[in-house]
């Protein structure tokens, strides 16, 4: 009989080994899936897999796409670390689109041209701005009247969603648009400057990689991000350490938001360069996977921020390539997140054999 | 014929050999004590025997035929009963439904609460069966525990460390209890490191040290230094108490009151007590009487007071929080050393910054070597066994972290330090270290509030003897006048009659 076994102590090798295992998994289910539907397991792999690093072209696509879910889950591990449970990144992120997207539109629109040095930042100051205020909201919620976390923030999802409808299809709609529920075009100075020529890779990739960094230098070289994550560790020490639960949820709630925020910024002042209702196609619930996925790390984050992004982009591949159902993206991630959970019990856990079951007397 | 035998039990855990070549025979209706310090096998012994763990070598005889018990449900199956001493109970459920869950499944609940009733009765262990298991007290919780064992009718009952947390008078009580169950025939393993009791108790005694068989004696007829020495290999040095003046008072709590946050807590009530300097007061009482309460207001993790309730050195400091009263010199020690002393998944190194904040740099930056630099001083200064600064909380033995979460607040040269069950469930080495150094800060003029449900400690450390009950403060006496009897009617919350008159 096989039995689970408590390890005396965490498996450091299991630790580093578990998100390899888990992504070989979740290959060989993509295999067996692709197989029942009548697709040639192997092509689909490297459609899925291979194909989105095959050019210049596709990597910088691959690393566009992460940039959003990097930034957004570094802030999101601040959170997690702290035993603050926002789901709600999705709409924070919206309400950064919202934000810088509302002041490059008022810029375009009045005609303001600024230099490049002093537009842009307003543009992602401002989605900074518009993310930490629906963070801010699930955290007086919670702080106030004590509202859960996870439930007030998700739902925030639907509302900020919503606001950018209303916007686009009302006021922000453009008039030379013939009626198509989207804003104008932003000026041309209020573009991210591209990273590689004739590509869509903006600076905001750099940007996300010194994010990384500096969330790393937050939490474990300050005394403010010790202080969040031993309230999210053992709430108990925290109180006889006397560190506030309060500042713990407020300060991680708004970074958090804040960096959703400028995820949503860099999204409508890089690629989109302009306000329509398709801005985000789950990349603030991605994010919560390449969190979980980059083990609450930054440096694990970058490396599943790309990771998860190839698996967007091979999913979308292998959709029109290969003629598999849009949903072959989704059932990736989810599987690649369970699989993951999966692995890690034995990260504390061992399997044993046990032989008879040892009949008592 | 043995009730149970074990024949050369071995069992290796990758870092250490937990058990070697342990022999133990109980004999029916025998209460064998098996006695060690902290991590001398113990533990994993009676786990072996309970099904919990497998022995690596060894033969396992029950009633003279060999048996491999392969879980604990094996091991009731057989009749063996345990007691641990973290108790495994769900808060949220009442007693009677604790103990429903651990059944078969074959009784009703209505019949597993009149059986709870009957067994309670039978053996004078006072439990209501009805009361959610979060409401009840330590000492209550035991007796849960103990019913849930005895209502399977075990021929063989193990208690791991049973006394910790209770009064003198349940303990006599407790072993009335026991006698009675071994008089039926019950045979007892009693997992203990206190002497006396041992002593007072058992049959037959079987000595661990370092996972091995030290000795295998008639514990009536050895003396506690000779027990100490089978488990210890040598005798604790005694402690040496200066008789000193004490100085002016430093921490003085006059008329504290606080509602109970918890439903189940306890109201304090009209609290009054002074610490001088250079003074250790004991404060006694049975768990859940309002120690928790006191605690939390004390270091400043309950805020509620009224900012004149609570005095250090004369300055109102009833409604400042944690971090400002270690600034003005009051630390505090909690009970409970893994998850709130320290946090288990961090090192040590990040542990020492839940109070000891001089690492921390301008901007709220670490200085990383100077945090690792102290954990390290403490380890060497408190003989702490740990791999290093790096190693998590959650890998010491727990009298090691206590050495270290206490030394962490004797290391900041506090003037007024608050301490919580010093030594509980801390082998005796490290006891008397902890002591020995309480004390030496008691010399060197820090005023010393500890609370402890060890009698023993407290009249062996403190100057002046205090006992809480039922959210009182009973009157202060000296530790040289009191009495285990007279402290121990007191923790009944019985001295507002003359004492005399309650014996």
């Amino acid at each position: 009989m096989l039995m689970l076994e408590p390890r005396p102590a965490p498996s450091r090798v299991m630790t580093l080994a578990s998100p390899l295992i888990a992504l070989l998994l979740t290959a060989l289910v993509a295999a067996l899936l692709l197989a029942a539907l009548g697709k040639d397991p192997l092509e689909g792999l490297r459609v899925i897999f291979a194909e989105p690093l095959s050019n210049r072209r596709q990597v910088s696509e691959v690393l566009l796409k992460a940039t959003p879910l990097i930034v957004i889950a570094l802030g999101l591990a601040v959170c997690y670390r702290a035993n603050v449970w926002n789901i709600g990144a999705e709409g924070q992120f919206l309400l950064g689109c919202v934000g810088g997207g509302g002041v490059a539109l008022w810029l375009t629109t009045q005609g303001i041209v600024l230099p490049k040095v002093l537009g842009l930042p307003l543009v992602l100051a401002a989605g900074m701005l518009g993310g930490m205020l629906w963070a801010g909201a699930v955290a007086l919620l919670r702080d106030r009247y004590n509202a859960n976390e996870i439930l007030v923030s998700l739902m925030l999802v639907y509302v900020a969603q919503q606001s950018v409808n209303a916007l686009v299809f009302g006021p922000w709609k453009d008039p030379q648009g013939f009626n198509m529920p989207q804003s104008a075009m932003f000026h041309a100075s209020l573009h991210l400057p591209p990273l590689l020529e004739r590509t869509r890779l903006h600076v905001g990739f750099v940007a996300a990689l010194v994010l990384a960094a500096a969330v790393a230098l937050f939490l474990f070289r300050s005394f403010r991000g010790f202080q969040l994550q031993v309230g999210g560790l053992a709430p108990a020490a925290a109180r006889y350490a006397g560190f506030s639960s309060r500042s713990a949820l407020w300060t991680s709630l708004l970074l958090s938001g804040a960096l959703a925020g400028l995820a949503g910024a860099m999204e409508v002042a890089g690629p989109i360069r302009q306000v329509t209702p398709y801005l985000s196609t789950g990349l603030g619930f991605t994010a919560i996977i390449v969190c979980f996925v980059g083990r609450l790390h930054p440096l694990g984050i970058v490396v599943a921020g790309v990771l998860l992004s190839l698996m967007l982009i091979g999913g979308e591949l292998a959709q029109s390539r290969l003629g598999l159902p849009n949903a072959m993206a989704s059932v990736l991630q989810g599987l690649l997140l369970l699989i993951l959970l999966a692995c890690d019990t034995f990260i504390d856990q061992r399997l044993r054999w046990r032989r008879a079951t040892g009949r008592a007397a | 014929m043995y009730r149970l035998e074990l024949i050369g039990i071995g069992k290796q855990y990758p870092a250490v050999k937990a058990n070697d070549g342990v022999h133990l025979r109980v004999r029916p209706g025998e209460i064998h004590a098996v006695l060690g310090e902290n991590g001398a096998g113990k533990s994993t012994l009676m786990k072996i025997i309970y099904g919990a763990v497998r022995p690596d070598e060894g033969e396992i005889r029950w009633n003279g035929r060999p048996v491999r018990i392969a879980s604990p449900a094996a091991a009731r199956r057989l009749g063996i009963g345990m007691v641990y001493q973290h108790f495994s109970l769900f808060d949220t459920l009442s007693a009677a439904e604790n103990v429903w869950l651990g059944l078969d499944g074959s009784l009703a609940l209505d019949a597993v609460t009149q059986r709870i009733r009957d067994v309670a009765h039978t053996y004078g262990l006072d439990v209501d069966p009805l009361r959610p298991v979060h409401s009840l007290s330590v000492g209550e919780r035991q007796r849960v525990e103990i019913v849930r064992a005895l209502l399977t009718d075990p021929q063989l009952l193990i208690l791991d460390e049973p006394t910790s947390v209770l009064t003198p008078q349940a303990v006599d009580k407790l072993f009335v209890t026991l006698r009675r169950l071994a008089d039926q025939g019950t045979s007892i393993l009693y997992i203990s490191h206190k002497l006396d009791e041992i002593r007072a108790l058992c049959h037959h005694c079987t000595v661990l040290r370092g996972g091995k068989v030290t000795g295998e004696v008639d514990p009536t007829r050895e003396s506690n230094a000779s027990l100490s020495r089978m488990m210890i290999g040598t005798e604790p040095p005694a402690l040496q108490r200066r008789a000193q003046e004490a100085g002016p008072v430093v921490l003085a709590v006059d008329g504290l009151n606080l509602a109970r946050q918890d439903p189940f807590g306890v109201d304090l009530h009209d609290i009054r007590l002074e610490v001088r300097a250079g003074e250790i007061l004991g404060v006694a009482g049975v768990s859940g009487n309002g120690q928790q309460e006191l605690l939390a207001a004390l270091s400043g993790e309950d805020r509620r007071a009224s900012p004149a309730a609570i005095r250090l050195s004369g300055r109102p400091i009833g409604d400042r929080a944690p971090r400002l009263r270690r600034r003005l010199g009051l630390h505090s020690v909690p009970e409970e050393r893994l998850g709130r002393g320290a946090v288990p998944t961090m090192s040590l190194a990040q542990n020492t910054l839940l109070t000891r904040t001089e690492s921390v740099g301008r901007g709220g930056w670490l200085r990383v070597a100077s945090v690792r630099a102290l954990a390290r001083r403490l380890i060497e200064r408190f003989q702490v066994k740990a791999a290093g600064p790096d190693a998590a909380a959650a890998s010491l033995s727990g009298g090691n972290l206590q050495k270290f979460i206490v030394g962490r607040a004797i290391d900041a040269k506090p003037a007024c330090l608050v301490v919580a069950q010093p030594t509980w469930g801390v082998d005796v080495g490290a006891a008397a270290l902890i002591r020995g150094e309480l004390l030496a800060l008691r010399d060197a003029g820090c005023a010393i509030l500890v609370v402890s449900e060890e009698l023993d400690e407290l009249f062996e450390i403190s100057d002046r003897l205090v006992v809480v009950a039922r959210g009182r403060l009973s009157p202060t006496v000296p530790a040289a006048e009191a009495t285990v009897e007279r402290i121990g009617s007191w923790m009944s919350g019985l001295w507002s009659t003359p004492a005399g008159a309650e014996a």
